[in-house]
């Protein structure tokens, strides 16, 4: 009984934390129509400014929260004059991709500056307790409570009293109405992303210290936290991210107390997935008239795409090929690999999101299962490479799409959402069944890549074959953008309600570029499997889909060749300038910030 | 002998207010019906809910004989009702070509086996090895688009291969109706196909319609320019604030005291605002 | 005669490669109700946000009271002293009535002129103060229509615009909405406004401009128009009459 108590208790202290993220998120997402992916790194920066403040300056608890409000505060405005502002009037999902860009330059400053290692946040609360119904409650329980409460209180009738909340609430119900109200949305935008930054950063402040920790890599995390936190009260709904918070921390902890800890993020997870597929308006349902899904629009800039005349592919190709002739550098070669398997990702995630418009960000959870289908096919059943290749291939292409399935209802920026939750889920799902996938232990032990026997173990086989394996797949995915099916995937792409309209079944053609996408993928995977001989669940993490992301919208959304492009550039390019690690998602983030902002096209243009 | 289209009782309301109240209307092969009304009467929602995009609160919509108030969009074009979009609604970075062939999707025959998850996957193979049988069925598709472009004279077929957001409005207009006529519906839906459009081009849109009637396609059209209506419809069914006002020959319309007041029946009020302009 | 309080000179507009309006010149004089008559996707709307800084033209000026406004944010547009009806109300749903009205004062930081300009629209608007406490978005259309443009004139604006305000309303609130804008206009409010249907909005227009495919085509007094066998081509109400 007393355990129960201790768990709703911590259940409440982190829901409150959530709470605070989610109701930034919904804030933003009210006024601006954006689901802010920076909103992580603002906490995260609001924890280590808390920290620094503290270690340094040595500054009482009051002072801390008005250095890491104002501090947060003016991070806010700063992330919406470079992610939203300048992007209004651009695809909807632009700002999106923007704020991607945006938390990866954030979190990599965070570690470059403070180190990559954890950080205790030393408090100077006092050290008493109180026991109640044989719980025993500290002072951070109360300081966080106390928070949650004050800010709620505040936002609340600034909402509802104050000239500015005024505005707020008419520009999120109707941004166009307000602006011929004499509202100056920029303004109220601004304000909101101060206000949200500043509660957010205190969630960070207060979650550090509570567990005395805080690291660089918390951003992520919490970013989908308040996610699922909005999406459980409805997205947009301020009281029902509150109250989305803390049915989040409370599920959270309950199932911990249940299966245990590595169980906590798939809770979160699957809650996400089952509101948006059952309940997309949340718990309190519709937040006004207008559609329930107002996010239609993909990120195609228009353009005409820059054509290569056949010889140039055809010359690029055979270079390609006769490179290992020329230079037997063993480091080249590997970068190269490494970079042909990242263009099969990005091909993969060129026709979902490119061709067919539905914004993908959980596409390496299909080298996962390619991966792991593949290295069980070879470790259990002894199967060799070239069956367990296609299989995984298959596996992936099957799994994949049933697994998005569900999801293909939603539209706009709710796709990107569930794929990220559903790329997550496959992540934990790997975590957690361990008699299959040997949990976080991995799968050690996958024999390398063979041909009729013969292993494939030199840098310039494994070169020749996944170089063989872009092909193949540029080749058939060029061949399937020509048939009736291209058109039909960008007419899905371009209007759903048009296509329907016309017979187009979005369902059908959205499971057909999945499955091919999937397929892929999971060969890709599979290969990295075999050459890894490696694997467990962060082999394939969500920041390698975003890096595909980024590669896909360097190419040209859409654009074969752009995908393979893409891939070279951000993998081999950085590689072979031998950029340290740590600046490498540093220059993705902002690669990603500059193409959305000047050339949404991408280099060789959007299809 | 059922109609081709009969709606019955069909009613739609937007938060507790009516859009369209018990409506009831019926077009006959080879019969050019237009639903006429002010903006916002009512009309588009009812073409709404005929293709699918909307669901009726009340009522039942039959074409020929099958009640398709259920159905999906998809469904509902699959059985040969198109319609074009009030403001258009054209793929705006598909050619032009490929969006008149997007109209024939439902038509495609090669590339589809009637298999639940077989079907979509022999697609996928067959679209990716293309047969003779497939090559030929898309050759002859992509034909006829040409031909159905080339009704509307010099303007499209020199832009078949330019992406449709590059198009004037009127283009896009053309597009869409292209788009549908590659449908071969048996009951086309028009949606204010001449807005946007000047004097010129709306006698040619009106010489177009006029044709279509005349090969014996059965057409429900929304319009505002009258003169239009009048020399085209074999009936005109008048819509007002989700109400039918009134229905019958164009003649009988233009005579309908009902019509005469919804139209211009406000004319005591106000007048006295309304001072002679000075030069 | 007097300076035009409001005009729009050599007016360009391009969505995308799409040109909207062809050398748009028009005026609208102090103290009168100005019509501007078309079609669907004539171009009329786009008048209307080219007027309140909702969209940029590419060319040519827009000049309120001696002031160049091209260009301007639309926030600062309505400060300038312009009123806004949007197309379909635009009303803020969740919002009380109450609440919207107080929105239309938002440029105004005049308190208690605010609150007895709120007491007035009550009177003026007694179907409102009806509603005043509930939720904006359960008004009926015509409701919305009242509210919309008791918020617009909230803002105490010298001009008001008003894009199809009897759009979709029954018979009964199409006269009601007339008269009230005919009343506000004897008030001394200049009007302008957008609509399809010329036999309602001529029944109380000054005079109006008829657009056609982005072009002017025809101006003259209300009188003209309503005697002008050409404007039947490019509005409903024409042939019925004939």
């Amino acid at each position: 009984m007393s355990s129960f108590i201790d768990y709703t208790v911590n259940g409440l202290v982190i829901g409150n934390i959530y709470a605070l993220l989610a109701v930034g998120l919904a804030l933003i997402f009210g006024v601006a129509n954006l689901i802010n992916f920076a909103h992580g790194s603002v906490y995260t920066i609001g924890a280590y400014v808390g920290w620094a403040a503290i270690t340094f300056l040595h500054t009482p608890l009051p002072v801390t929260m008005a250095i890491v409000f104002v501090a947060c505060a003016l991070l806010g405005m700063a992330i919406e004059r470079v992610a939203l502002r300048p992007l209004q009037g651009n695809a909807r999902i632009a700002p999106l991709l923007a704020t991607i860009g945006l938390s990866f330059v954030l979190d990599q400053l965070v570690q470059l500056v403070c180190s990559p290692d954890p950080r205790a946040v030393p408090s100077d609360l006092p050290n008493w307790r109180v026991a109640i119904g044989g719980v025993s409650i500290g002072p951070m329980d109360f300081l966080i409570a106390a928070v949650g409460i004050v800010s709620a209180t505040l936002l609340y009738l600034f909402l509802r009293f104050t000239k500015l909340g005024f505005a707020v609430r008419a520009t999120a119900q109707d941004r166009e109405a307000a602006l011929q109200m004499g509202v100056n949305v920029n303004a109220v935008n601004s304000a909101v992303f101060a206000i949200a930054s500043a509660l957010g950063g205190l969630g960070g402040l207060l979650v550090g210290m509570y567990y005395n920790h805080i690291d660089p890599a918390m951003s992520f995390q919490a970013t989908l936290k308040g996610i699922v936190a909005q999406v459980i009260g409805g997205v947009g709904n301020v009281p029902g991210a509150i109250l989305g918070g803390a049915l989040l921390g409370l599920t959270e902890s309950y199932g911990i107390a249940l299966f245990g800890t590595t169980y906590r993020n798939l809770f979160a997870f699957v809650l996400l997935i089952v509101f948006l597929l059952w309940a997309p308006n949340g718990l309190f349902g519709a937040r006004s008239g207008i559609s329930a899904e107002p996010l239609v629009g993909t990120f195609v800039a228009p353009s005409r795409p820059v054509r290569l005349p056949r010889w140039a592919v055809a010359g690029l190709t055979i270079a390609a090929f006769a490179l290992p002739l020329a230079s037997s550098s063993p480091y080249l070669l590997q970068t190269l690999t490494n970079a042909w398997l990242a263009a099969v990702l990005a091909l993969s995630l060129t026709l979902v999101a490119g061709t067919a418009g539905q914004i993908s960000l959980g596409q390496a959870a299909l080298l996962a299962i390619g991966g792991y289908a593949s290295a069980l096919l070879a470790l259990d059943l002894g199967l060799p490479a070239i069956v367990s290749l296609p299989a995984a291939g298959l596996i992936t292409a099957a799994l994949g799409t049933l697994l998005v399935f569900p999801a293909f209802r939603l539209r706009g920026h709710y796709i990107a959402i569930a794929t990220l939750a559903i790329g997550e889920i496959v992540s934990l799902v790997i975590l957690n069944w361990e008699g299959l996938t040997g949990g976080a232990m991995g799968l050690a032990g996958i024999p390398p890549l063979s041909f009729l026997g013969h292993d494939l173990d030199s840098n310039r086989a494994i070169y020749w074959t996944c170089l063989s394996v872009v092909m193949i797949v540029a080749l058939l995915q060029t061949r399937l953008l020509s048939s009736h099916l291209g058109r039909t995937l960008r007419a899905v792409r371009e209007d759903e309600i048009a296509a329907q309209s016309y017979g187009v079944s979005l369902d059908r053609y959205k499971a057909l570029a999945f499955a091919f996408g999937g397929f892929a993928a999971g060969v890709a995977g599979a290969i990295t499997a075999h050459l890894y001989s490696y694997l467990n669940n962060q082999t394939f993490d969500a920041q390698l889909s975003l890096l595909a992301l980024t590669m896909v919208i360097l190419g040209g959304m859409g654009n074969v060749l752009g995908a393979i492009v893409g891939a070279v550039v951000l993998v081999g390019l950085p590689e072979l300038f031998r950029v340290a690690a740590e600046y490498r998602i540093l220059i993705y983030g902002v690669v990603l910030l500059l193409l959305v902002r000047f050339r949404p096209q991408g280099l060789l243009g959007t299809v | 002998m059922p109609r081709r289209l009969e709606i019955k009782g069909l009613t739609r309301k937007f938060g507790g207010v009516a859009a369209v109240r018990s409506l009831d209307l019926v077009v006959d092969d080879g019969e050019l019906v237009s639903l006429i009304g002010p903006n916002g009467a009512g009309k588009t929602t009812t073409f709404n809910m005929v293709s699918g995009l909307d669901r009726a609160d009340e009522g039942e919509i039959l074409f020929a004989g099958k009640p398709i108030q259920r159905l999906p969009p998809q469904a509902i074009a699959a059985l040969g009702i198109a319609r074009t979009f009030q403001h258009g609604r054209v793929f705006a970075n598909l050619s032009v070509e490929d969006n008149v062939l997007i109209g024939a999707h439902t038509r495609l025959r090669a590339v589809k086996l009637p298999l639940p998850l077989i079907g979509p996957l022999a697609e996928l193979a067959l679209a990716l090895v293309r047969p003779a049988r497939v090559k030929r069925e898309e050759a002859a598709l992509r034909a006829e688009a040409r031909e159905i472009l080339a009704l509307f004279g010099d303007r499209l077929t020199p832009r078949l291969d330019h992406p449709a957001y590059s198009l004037s409005y009127a283009n896009r207009r053309r597009v869409e109706i292209a788009r549908a006529l590659a449908l071969r519906p048996s009951l086309l839906l028009l949606d204010e196909p001449t807005a946007g459009m000047n004097p010129t081009e709306t006698e040619e849109m009106q010489t177009l319609i006029g044709s279509l009637r005349a090969r014996g396609m059965t057409i429900l059209l929304i319009e505002h320019k009258l003169d239009l209506v009048m020399h085209l419809s074999d009936r005109v069914c008048v819509l007002d604030d989700g109400l039918k006002i009134a229905e019958g020959t164009p003649d009988a319309v233009r005579r309908d005291p009902a019509v005469i007041e919804a139209y211009l029946g406000h004319s005591s009020v106000g007048r006295a605002a309304a001072e002679p302009v000075g030069p | 005669m007097t300076t035009p309080l409001l005009v729009l000179d050599h007016i360009n507009t391009f969505y995308g490669a799409v040109q909207a309006h062809f050398d748009l010149s028009l005026e609208v004089g102090e103290g009168r109700i100005v019509s501007l008559l078309g079609g669907n996707a004539s171009g009329k709307s786009t008048t209307m946000k080219v007027i309140l800084g909702l969209v940029a033209p590419r060319s040519g000026t827009v000049t309120f009271n001696g002031e160049r406004i091209d260009g301007w944010p639309a926030h600062q547009v309505i400060r300038a002293g312009i009123g806004s009806v949007p197309e379909a109300r635009r009303i803020f749903p969740l919002m009380t009535v109450r609440e919207n009205l107080l929105m239309g004062a938002y440029p105004r930081s005049d308190r208690k002129a605010v609150a007895a300009d709120l007491d007035r629209m009550l009177t003026l608007f007694p179907r409102v103060a009806e509603r005043i406490n509930q939720r904006a978005g359960v008004l009926s259309g015509g409701e919305q229509q009242m509210l919309a443009m008791a918020r617009a004139l909230m803002g105490r604006p010298r001009l008001i615009c008003m894009d199809e305000p009897t759009m979709g309303l029954s018979p009964l609130y199409v006269d009601r909405v007339l008269e009230l804008i005919a009343g506000i206009n004897r008030e001394g409010i200049t009007v302008f406004m957008v609509e399809q249907n010329a036999n309602l909005a001529l029944q109380i227009a000054h005079e109006g401009y008829v657009l056609q495919t982005g072009r002017i085509v025809l101006h003259g007094s209300a009188a003209e128009l309503r005697e002008d066998p050409r404007i039947r081509e490019a509005y409903l109400g024409g042939a019925v009459a004939a």
